[in-house]
């Protein structure tokens, strides 16, 4: 961009390319939005779309869609297993995964390439979902909300994300903290852990949408219904075409359409991502950013 | 001076001066631990004939018994396939749709209209398969969906995108680029704002146009990181995706869109064919493995003996 500037002519066909250019990203703004919008005037409109007619409004708007959405049992223990899962399985994650990250930073730390290697094998070569499932029946973790948060409680590839810029900072701050006496707890805790701010705030943000969304395992452990998070409640009421899911709910009139209602409970569970995605995700590009400096 | 001797020679001597980087370590080592190398123990239920009643100690050995069953069976033949062509129609794709968005977003000149592009474009990034399966089945819907009502519109008969075999396959690869070409650019836009800008100005002084050096100046610049991300892609080649399959795919597309993890998921966890889909995926696991060994190889010797991920 800083090139471009100098240019003080711009040639026609550089002109015709950026105006073919910003059309093209109009183009794919709109792509993205279309379906979203779409679904949401169709979960909004009191006139069923079964027969005839594109409309990019509501004809006659409505909420009863989301009034019965609302007042299904399922929809609210599902965000509260969600917030349970978002809230501690990040807390949990990003405590062990930076205090390991800032052990392992450390040149003399024993055996450090090994350990490394022991953690980066584990990104290339599982046990597969069998075996794994196995397993974690063993362990006890069927229908048990732990499994939520425990098996993610060290991500690797946000452990050396980590530790890059972990080993960035410079050493001068944590040298003096040693002279005066300071332990490892202590440097990490003081030190390390305020100065990683910046990364610590994306990795959670990561953490926080890895766990909103998470669905897979709530899927395979989870066999009652109150423990099951919002998208696989979200799930079995859009591919199972599941009404028990709504059970509860006071239908008022019998005609509600299945589709209005499923275009209701996924704006339902989708709204706080919309919502706060565009305010985060600078963070998460900037994360990017830092942590792909080579450390 | 006995004791240094001592410390030098004991290879565990380090876990007693730093125990305490070790005890914050420990996490790390009792999670992997717990919860991927103990799996990986289970594996050899791939090489028995498993029975929960019995265990995994008591279950009766067979060898390869359940992958000669499996490389014979012509249903996993059909999923091989399917994952292979989807995979490989996603990196040929998907795979570069991100650099050349990369590429044209660098050349807008509107700071304001490129931040409003990408904050839209990483939207579908934050949401899961769930949702969006939910949100493309309504959308391509041939009753109700916005695509089919435009076709007929236009005077055209209604396609059933997530039911005809002949268009699914086409559905996932262009709903997959959709939702991740935004958030793609990411990591090539940081990239290219490294680049030297020096080299830019050089090349316009040489007489380069626009496409000249995008050609000769970002491009080159990209090539480490294009080169990191096709390794860490490559393993991908057999798992084509299973999020999105499992949550867009149904019945009548089984044909084309069942890949193996969707295979080893209903075998195993629905059928409760144990022993038989952990020797699928084990066989999944081993090629992913394998390529990501391989790619790495290719890619040092390509770029002489750099660019490599160890």
């Amino acid at each position: 961009m800083v090139a471009k500037k100098r240019v003080a002519y711009k040639s026609r066909w550089s002109q015709v390319f950026d105006g073919a250019n910003a059309a093209l990203m109009v183009f794919l703004c709109l792509a993205v939005l279309l379906p979203f919008w779409f679904l949401l005037v169709q979960s909004l409109d009191n006139v069923s779309r079964l027969s005839g007619g594109l409309y990019l409004w509501p004809q006659e708007f409505t909420l009863k869609y989301y009034r019965k959405v609302l007042s299904s049992k399922y929809i609210w223990l599902g965000y509260m297993n969600t917030l349970y899962r978002v809230g501690f399985g990040t807390l949990l994650s990003l405590f062990c995964t930076s205090m390991g990250a800032y052990a392992i930073s450390k040149k003399y730390f024993p055996h450090r390439t090994f350990w490394t290697f022991f953690m980066l094998f584990t990104m290339f070569f599982g046990g597969g979902l069998i075996p794994t499932f196995l397993w974690y029946r063993t362990l006890g973790f069927i229908d048990n909300r732990l499994v939520y948060i425990l098996p993610g409680m060290v991500g690797v590839y946000n452990l050396v994300m980590i530790r890059n810029f972990i080993s960035t900072i410079p050493g001068e701050m944590e040298e003096s903290a040693r002279l005066d006496g300071a332990n490892d707890f202590q440097i990490y805790l003081h030190i390390i852990l305020p100065m990683s701010k910046p990364i610590l705030a994306t990795v959670g943000l990561w953490l926080i949408v890895g766990n909103w969304n998470a669905w897979f395992d709530c899927l395979v452990y989870m066999r009652s219904g109150s423990k099951q998070v919002l998208q696989v409640v979200l799930r079995r009421i859009l591919n199972e075409g599941s009404n028990e899911m709504l059970e509860g709910a006071n239908v008022e009139d019998m005609a509600v359409s299945p589709e209005m209602l499923k275009a209701a409970t996924i704006f339902v569970s989708t709204i706080p991502v919309l919502l706060i995605y565009p305010f985060l995700q600078k963070y998460f590009v900037k994360g990017i950013y830092v942590g792909s400096l080579k450390g | 001076m006995n004791v240094r001797k001592v410390a030098r020679r004991n290879p565990w001597h380090g876990y007693i001066v730093h125990w305490q980087l070790v005890v914050m370590f420990f996490p790390v080592i009792v999670a992997l631990t717990l919860f991927h190398y103990i799996p990986l123990y289970g594996i050899i239920i791939a090489f028995k004939d498993f029975k929960l009643s019995k265990g995994i100690m008591g279950s009766e050995w067979v060898g390869l018994l359940q992958f000669q069953k499996l490389l014979i069976m012509p249903s996993f033949q059909e999923v091989f396939r399917n994952t292979i062509l989807i995979s490989a129609l996603r990196i040929l794709f998907g795979f570069p749709a991100p650099i050349l968005l990369a590429i044209l977003l660098n050349e807008i000149a509107n700071a304001r209209f490129k931040k409003v592009v990408q904050t839209i474009s990483y939207l579908p990034h934050f949401l899961s398969w769930v949702v969006l399966g939910g949100i493309f089945t309504q959308f391509l819907s041939p009753s109700t969906g916005f695509i089919n009502r435009i076709i007929e519109f236009f005077g055209g008969t209604p396609v059933y995108f997530m039911a005809d075999p002949s268009v699914f396959v086409g559905v996932l690869i262009v709903t997959g680029i959709w939702k991740e070409i935004g958030w793609g650019t990411v990591i090539y836009l940081a990239c290219m704002a490294g680049i030297n800008t020096e080299l830019y100005e050089a090349a316009t002084v040489d007489g380069a146009n626009r496409l000249q050096r995008v050609l000769h100046v970002t491009l080159p610049g990209l090539v480490p990181v294009i080169s990191i991300q096709f390794i860490l892609n490559s393993g991908n080649l057999v798992n084509a995706g299973f999020d999105q399959i499992f949550n867009m795919y149904n019945e009548s597309v089984y044909r084309v869109a069942d890949i193996i993890d969707t295979y080893v998921y209903r075998r195993g966890l629905i059928d409760q064919q144990y022993s038989f889909s952990a020797a699928a995926g084990l066989f999944k696991n081993i090629i992913s493995f394998i390529l990501v060994l391989f790619t790495n190889v290719l890619v040092k010797r390509l770029n002489g003996g750099e660019g490599g991920i160890w």
